[in-house]
């Protein structure tokens, strides 16, 4: 049996587990600071130091999801016998060959490991929230776009619906969309085929209105968009690639799919708002006065002049997404019980937070760390796409 | 202007519709029917014995007829049984079925009974919401005047050290969601074991274990700072960032205006030109701010009040939508979805009045 570790070499052994991180951590600032002038606004973001502060943060955790396998010290839904609740630095009571001696953060309420959990989690919540944010995107500039361009009916109608979603209490829409019930009437699979075919027209409609002229080309580019989506789609929304490639478990769809319907409005609103004021500028008059089709300048000639503030909200949602999952997680509406995602992991801590305080507080401050990283590289860029 | 709020007004209305016939929908689905069933009746029903337990309470008309009876603008259902007697949605059990009204819903103040806590939904409702309003006031109290000097303070000289700090103080503030805050204060200022606790207690600086309390169940009969600081504090922390930004913004922007610059070369004295020309109009975007709060607030009290198990409006909507009841879930989200319509509709409102600038017609 070994001894109990100290503060020192907790955070020592720590550090050593991450090596993986590290590495990846210096040869990303290596690369990107010797060629920062040739890489646009990313480059700039080294720059600021604020921004780089940021993207560390969040590069780490990204990282860290990667290399989870190897940063891990325990089997994150293993069991082992006498840590109960054990205090951080905790040594295995009994440990077999080739195990790691200590709980680095301690034990959990049902004696899994905590350090390895919080690891974990890392993966979970950055497999799923900037995707959700990415589908969130997709539906609310595909919508937002015409919206702002055209106005009149089309625009009041997708405002009322966007307002009636966001007038919604988030917490109360969870509890209705994510429960065991709710997947028997289908609903989620519904909210899905709707929402999930958003980036299929997003990109047939950005090619179709770019190569319309040369036609062989736009029947190639659309074509392969159709392909390629359509085969997702069937595997995503319905679960029936017939392939077997894409799929999702309905558990994980129905929180998808809920956070996806939860932030595209908001997208939905910021897009339009941005619409609105770029079409009134002149290299637009310019673009319809040269006969161009609507989806040609909203797509091509607004949407990239647009991007300075949506990087910058896209960054902010991802990190208000993984709030959402932690909210959804800490009311034990998350994707599995088992599942070491950091809300889920938070709501199994707090029963005893004031007795062992670890269990919830390891996870806590890694959701933290990363919305927090997440908001200091939106500031950065910001602040550089301001400077253009 | 009367048109503007009447026509606002109309949109409220139609919104509010839509809203509780979702939440109607979402609630009256057949697994929740059924899972109704086998709660009020017994867990080891058949699905016949179910398909008539719901048809016998009339569950099994058209949901719009439904919604419209739950809502008061159609008659309430009535049925024949076998032994004579009427059931009816407005007929209490062993009372007259005559002297019953016909209509009986929200319209008519009927708001249902709680299959969890026995008693009705408004009453129900009215000690929960009479509990958060204290929650809400004490939050109210602490986060919109730190939040405003937070951001004028920051934006009052942009760039500055002070702004730099401040504002890097807002954006961790906005980036701590109400469940990590609340963790990180309770095992900060509340845990016998860890934090600061046990040392203050070492020296004797405390009388009791820990410097504040962990749950505020006792704040609900006697709200005192030990047991009130730790749940106010966690809703307000999250807010605080988010209008101070905005109110910052907003101070940049009119201090980069010509008139304080004019009052500057008058030799108004800097203290001067922030209270009297500069503050009124920089607080004008955040009230906007602050009035959408509101319904951002309703997350965090159903967050907090879940942690610290203090039973008021939030904690009853999770008890409701936990243990799958109906009716009380109805009349909380009624209670929501008014908050959120009312405070965007005084938003609007006071936009209009406080902006000299906006002419309507």
């Amino acid at each position: 049996m070994g001894e109990k570790l100290s503060w020192g070499m907790i955070l020592l052994s720590m550090a050593q587990q991450f090596l993986p991180v590290w590495i990846a951590l210096v040869a990303t600032y290596l690369l990107s600071i010797r060629y920062k002038r040739r890489l646009g606004l990313y480059g700039k973001l080294f720059d600021s130091p604020v921004g780089m502060i940021g993207f560390g943060i969040v590069m780490f955790w990204v990282f860290t999801a990667i290399f989870a396998d190897l940063i891990i010290t325990h089997d994150p839904l293993g069991q082992l016998s006498g840590l109960k609740n054990a205090v951080p630095g905790s040594a295995l009571k009994a440990p077999k060959e080739g195990d790691y001696l200590h709980y680095l953060l301690g034990g959990d309420h049902l004696a899994r490991d905590v350090f390895s959990r919080m690891v974990m989690g890392a993966r979970r919540v950055l497999a799923i929230a900037p995707a959700a944010t990415a589908f969130a995107f997709m539906v609310g500039v595909t919508l937002g776009l015409p919206a702002g361009y055209f106005g009149g009916k089309l625009d009041t109608t997708l405002s009322f619906f966007a307002n009636l979603v966001l007038a919604f209490p988030v917490i109360l829409l969870f509890y209705l969309l994510v429960t065991p019930e709710i997947r028997v009437t289908g609903i989620p699979t519904y909210l899905a085929a709707v929402l999930f075919i958003f980036p299929v027209i997003f990109f047939c409609t950005l090619f179709n209105s770019r190569f319309f002229t040369n036609p062989p080309k736009r029947n190639l580019y659309v074509g392969v968009t159709l392909l390629i989506g359509l085969w997702a789609y069937s595997g995503l929304a319905f679960n029936a690639d017939p392939l077997g490639v894409w799929s999702m478990d309905p558990n994980l769809l129905n929180v998808f799919v809920s956070v996806v319907f939860v932030n595209s409005p908001t997208v939905f609103r910021i897009v339009r708002g941005i619409v609105m004021d770029l079409k009134a500028r002149d290299y637009v008059a310019a673009g319809q006065t040269r006969g161009e089709g609507p989806w040609y300048i909203m797509l091509w000639e607004i949407l990239p002049n647009a991007r300075g503030p949506l990087i910058v909200d896209f960054c902010l949602r991802i990190g208000y997404t993984t709030i959402l999952l932690g909210t959804l997680g800490f009311f034990g509406l998350g994707v599995s019980p088992e599942s070491p995602d950091w809300g889920s992991t938070i709501d199994d801590g707090r029963k005893l937070l004031s007795i062992f305080p670890h269990p919830a507080l390891a996870p806590a401050l890694a959701l933290m760390s990363l919305v927090l990283g997440l908001n200091l590289l939106a500031d950065g860029l910001r602040e550089e796409s301001l400077k253009d | 202007m009367l048109y503007f709020i009447l026509r606002r007004f109309g949109v409220m209305l139609l919104t509010a519709l839509a809203l509780t016939f979702i939440v109607f929908y979402l609630t009256n689905l057949p697994p929740n029917l059924e899972k109704l069933a086998k709660s009020e009746a017994s867990a080891r029903m058949t699905d016949e014995d179910v398909a008539s337990w719901i048809e016998k309470n009339g569950y099994a008309t058209p949901v719009l007829r439904r919604y419209g009876e739950w809502l008061g603008v159609m008659p309430g259902w009535t049925m024949l049984q076998e032994d004579g007697t009427t059931r009816g949605r407005c007929i209490a059990v062993g009372s007259d079925p005559a002297a019953a009204p016909r209509f009986c819903g929200l319209v008519q103040g009927t708001w249902g009974k709680s299959t969890v806590f026995k008693e009705p939904v408004q009453k129900i409702l009215g000690r929960g919401l009479s509990q958060t309003a204290w929650l809400m006031l004490a939050v109210m109290l602490v986060m919109v005047p730190t939040s405003l000097l937070l951001g004028v303070l920051s934006g009052m000289r942009e760039g500055s050290k002070l702004d730099r700090v401040l504002s890097t103080i807002a954006i961790a503030s906005t980036a701590t969601p109400e469940y990590v805050s609340g963790v990180i204060l309770v095992a900060l200022f509340a845990s016998a074991t860890a934090g600061l606790s046990p040392i203050l207690a070492d020296w004797g600086w405390i009388s009791g274990k820990t410097l504040f309390q962990g749950t505020a169940t006792s704040a609900m009969d006697d709200i005192t700072f030990w047991n009130f600081a730790l749940p106010v504090a966690t809703i307000a922390l999250y807010g605080i960032g988010y209008i101070a930004r905005m109110t910052r913004a907003s101070m940049t922007e009119v201090m980069t205006q010509q008139y304080i610059r004019t009052a500057r070369l008058k030799g108004v004295a800097f203290r001067d030109v922030i209270l009297r020309h500069a503050l009124r109009n920089a607080l004008i975007a955040p009230f906007t701010v602050i009035m959408l709060q509101f319904p951002w607030l309703l997350n965090g009290v159903v967050i907090v009040e879940t942690l610290f198990n203090y039973k008021g409006f939030g904690w009853t909507l999770v008890q409701a939508a936990g243990n799958n009841d109906i009716e009380l879930l109805l009349g909380c989200s009624v209670v929501a979805v008014l908050v959120v319509l009312v405070t965007q509709l005084m938003s609007d409102i006071g936009y209009v009045f406080l902006n000299p600038r906006i002419r309507l017609s």
